[in-house]
């Protein structure tokens, strides 16, 4: 590929579709629980330990902080495990028309968006 | 055809399988593990051990364990590559993708040994 080729890749001047906004928040959500799973893990390496080690992973997750980032790490990954679902579907073929992509675009916002809000009832 | 030499199996069509395979796995696990939170919403340790340590579980875990490790690295390949390159980021996108692929490589190896360890010693 030649570089002279010119390009135009001002993100501020593009209007995104639903889609591509699905698309963008999959990477990004990708990419956080990448490094949000080290405190999974963790939390889970102290929990099976020991009788002891369960009631101090309990106790962390009493801090608001602590809930908070487990909060954001939980709904990156549902939200990643929904469009992840609906990629699938798409590689089936299904839904690959205009109104289709649209739709199982709204669809999983709103359903990652139920998912945020349940985990969010269940950890406080 | 482009080769690229830090892509998973050094193949697209292969790393696009991979990435599906280890999908499939992660959201079986994820869904198990969820289902499990649902029926025993306080467990106590020693249901919590139990979950664990049963053979079935173990077996399970390492499976998603290994598949989080392709999974993420196919992934944080593909975001790399796309956006830390040398047309975004000048001549020292080359480099920093390097870097940024090194800190990804330290990071599945630490969850591979960290989450045997912690799947086999429970």
């Amino acid at each position: 590929m030649k570089d002279s080729r010119p390009v135009n890749l001002d993100l501020t001047k593009f209007k995104f579709p639903l889609p591509a906004i699905t698309s963008i928040l999959h990477r990004i959500s990708g990419v956080l629980i990448f490094f949000g799973i080290a405190i999974l893990l963790y939390l889970l390496d102290l929990s099976l330990r020991s009788p002891e080690g369960f009631s101090r992973a309990s106790d962390w997750l009493v801090s608001p902080l602590v809930k908070f980032v487990v909060w954001v790490i939980l709904s990156g990954l549902f939200y990643h495990l929904i469009a992840g679902i609906k990629h699938l579907t798409l590689d089936l073929g299904l839904g690959e028309t205009t109104g289709g992509a649209r739709a199982s675009a709204m669809g999983t916002l709103v359903l990652a968006g139920i998912a945020a809000v349940i985990a969010g009832v269940w950890l406080w | 055809m482009v080769t690229n030499a830090t892509s998973l199996s050094r193949s697209g069509l292969s790393d696009w399988l991979i990435q599906r395979a280890s999908a499939i796995v992660l959201a079986a696990y994820t869904l198990f593990l969820l289902g499990a939170f649902i029926v025993h919403p306080e467990m106590d340790y020693d249901q919590w051990q139990g979950l664990f340590s049963s053979t079935p579980m173990r077996l399970f875990s390492l499976l998603a364990l290994l598949a989080l490790c392709g999974h993420a690295w196919v992934g944080m390949w593909t975001v790399g590559t796309d956006y830390l390159t040398d047309r975004h980021l000048g001549s020292s996108g080359t480099a920093l993708r390097l870097a940024y692929q090194a800190i990804c490589v330290l990071f599945i190896m630490v969850y591979l040994f960290w989450g045997i360890r912690i799947f086999w010693g429970v």
